[in-house]
């Protein structure tokens, strides 16, 4: 089956030839219309299209965003902040830069709709420390947005004020996790905390109610709010509504990011057709689906088994290129869509290399309160840096999973299993290969193959 | 301290963002790096100072974050991303070649000030891998071709007189 058609609701204008990021150029393409319309209607209302939406969060859980807000505790009497995560730091993952640096008032009218349903009047965007002109970006967008009236004090005359600062972090990977960007907001090294109790929508940001969204989800709201909960549910499939952007890099002839209705397109369309497939005389081998810490997928491998369409049960049995991109899928057969970043790996890649160069990127960004992620991610890089530049035993992939295996489930944070699962998907896929490293790296290494640990 | 009259209206400003002023600390390490090249000891007292609170809870930051270094660095600062997307299209190579070309190792200043090439993690532009960025751009898909070219661009930057660059 040939692969649909984009669907470009949030990546409409990226790359789209004259168009600058300025505000005068997002109102001439209809720009904060959608906030216009909103501040008139009760903030209960939006809140309900956004539940009605089915919208799942885009930075890597995929939780419910109606939920999320209705979890909000606004009983307190404290004030509610908008944390928007904009650190974009899962590897793979290069979606939020684009709309940062092309589209920026787009977000700020989703943040601003997203703030008058939630009565928050302070939000911070915290972004990651390595987009210094995104931030100045940012800023300059908030400082129009202000000046014309869609921020600031009394919101387009409706009494309604709300403030947006810019907050850059500073080059580590953890403050995405939402509790950890929370604590580095704060002011302090960025430990996550340990939930219960500081659920961020109870006791988050100076231990007040906190919603802490990812920019593209942000973006959707703006979308949601414009066609209506019920309209958006319509696009993508049920459970798995909307837009999504997939963000593809590695061994394809076209990497780059490309936006389809949620569990529209299978991996191997994507990969194929709209990537344009493998470099030339290669062969796919592997594929991350959801940024770095997903469970890897073996091509060639079947995946079995019961899944609900609709009202029915129905039987299905997938080869990878037949998974459909949705949250769902990508959970039921062991692995995650994530933050929408999929990896591809073709037949030059030794798999023990790629877990190497994990390793040595979960090791290096565990923030080091918990005893089994700091001392377990650093032994699995210890170990694959090991197997590649000492002596590989064939034993050393049963240890690498010993390890991995004792942190999964055992840290405050899911960084504990972001780090394991590469490694236990890894042995548990390519085992054989972790087997005969040491004697396949005796052979003399294939010109043109680089380097990854 | 002695810090550009800019910054210190930058400080002056970013301190209202936030209802709690120690939220200001990484802001402010931003500010004093870009304007001193980076953090002393002394600026970590500063901080503490301007914001109330203790120079561990400074200094804490600075030996956690990676982007703040307690030493100066060279003139130019190449991060060359090392994470796998970037990997498997060639990084080590490229950040190599940039090694090669300033003849210096990795973190270091390179002879004469020029540059310090490091590995970073994820820059989050996968999609145009290899990328590295110098000072604040970035460069798509800097193959060892590109990394000489990139090389040889900033030697005659700093052969230039100052006024010229």
């Amino acid at each position: 089956m040939p692969a649909p058609e984009q669907h470009r609701l949030i990546f409409r204008h990226i790359d789209e030839r004259g168009y600058t990021n300025d505000i005068a150029c997002y109102q001439r393409n209809g720009g904060y219309q959608v906030l216009r319309k909103a501040v008139l209607r009760k903030p209960e209302e939006l809140m309900d299209e956004v539940k009605k939406s089915g919208l799942r969060g885009r930075g890597g859980a995929g939780f419910s965003c109606g939920v999320k807000w209705s979890l909000v505790d606004r009983k307190s009497g404290k004030p509610i902040y908008l944390v928007v995560n904009a650190d974009e730091s899962e590897p793979g993952t290069f979606k939020d830069r684009y709309i940062i640096y092309q589209d920026p008032h787009q977000l700020i009218e989703g943040i601003m709709i997203t703030c008058f349903a939630n009565r928050v009047e302070r939000a911070f965007i915290y972004i990651r420390g390595e987009f210094p002109d995104g931030a100045r970006i940012l800023e300059r967008a908030i400082a129009e947005a202000r000046s014309a009236g869609f921020a600031g004090p009394n919101i387009l005359g409706t009494g309604y004020g709300c403030e947006i600062y810019v907050h850059r972090g500073a080059g580590a990977y953890i403050c995405g996790e939402e509790t950890g960007l929370i604590e580095s907001l704060e002011g302090k090294r960025p430990y996550p905390r340990i939930k219960p109790p500081y659920f961020p929508a109870v006791l988050g940001l100076y231990m007040c109610p906190t919603i802490v969204n990812n920019v593209e989800t942000l973006c959707h709201v703006k979308h949601v709010a414009d066609m209506g909960g019920e309209a958006y549910s319509r696009i993508g499939t049920p459970g798995n509504t909307g837009t999504r952007i997939l963000c593809v890099s590695g061994h394809v002839q076209r990497p780059g990011y490309y936006e389809f209705e949620v569990g529209k397109v299978t991996m191997g369309q994507l990969l194929n057709e709209v990537c344009g497939g493998p470099l030339p005389g290669r062969r796919f081998k592997a594929v991350i689906p959801g940024g770095s810490s997903a469970k890897v997928l073996r091509f060639g491998e079947r995946y079995k088994g019961k899944r609900k369409a609709g009202a029915e049960t129905v039987e299905y049995d997938w080869g990878v290129e037949d998974i459909p991109m949705d949250f769902d899928s990508l959970a039921m057969i062991g692995s995650m869509g994530g933050s929408g970043g999929v990896i591809v790996m073709d037949d030059s890649v030794s798999m023990v290399e790629a877990l190497g160069n994990i390793n040595a990127f979960y090791s290096h960004e565990s923030c080091g309160q918990c005893t089994p992620c700091r001392e377990g991610s650093l032994w699995m890089k210890k170990i694959t840096a090991r197997m590649v530049h000492g002596e590989a035993r064939p034993e050393d992939g049963a240890l690498l999973k010993s390890v991995a295996d004792q942190i999964a489930g055992r840290t405050i944070c899911a960084f504990g299993e972001a780090c394991a699962w590469p490694t236990q998907s890894f042995i548990a896929k390519f085992g054989d290969e972790f087997k005969g490293y040491g004697e396949a790296k005796k052979a003399p290494r294939p010109d043109g193959v680089p380097e990854l640990v | 301290m002695n810090l550009k009259p800019e910054t210190l209206r930058k400080i002056d400003e970013v301190i209202t963002h936030y209802p709690v002023k120690r939220s200001a600390a990484l802001p402010l390490l931003h500010f004093v790096q870009e304007d001193q090249g980076y953090i002393s000891s002394e600026a970590i007292e500063w901080i503490a100072a301007r914001l109330e609170i203790q120079p561990i809870n400074v200094y804490e930051l600075v030996t956690f974050y990676p982007m703040f270094r307690q030493q100066p660095i060279g003139r130019r600062h190449v991060k060359v991303c090392r994470t796998l997307s970037c990997a498997i299209m060639g990084a080590y190579r490229t950040c190599a070649e940039f090694q090669r070309q300033f003849a210096t190792g990795l973190g270091e200043v390179s002879p004469g000030g020029e540059v310090t090439v490091e590995f970073v993690e994820c820059l989050a532009s996968c999609g145009t891998a290899p990328v590295v960025m110098i000072d604040d751009e970035l460069h798509l898909r800097v193959d060892v071709a590109k990394a000489r070219e990139l090389s040889e661009k900033i030697k005659s930057e700093s052969r230039a007189p100052a006024g010229a660059r």
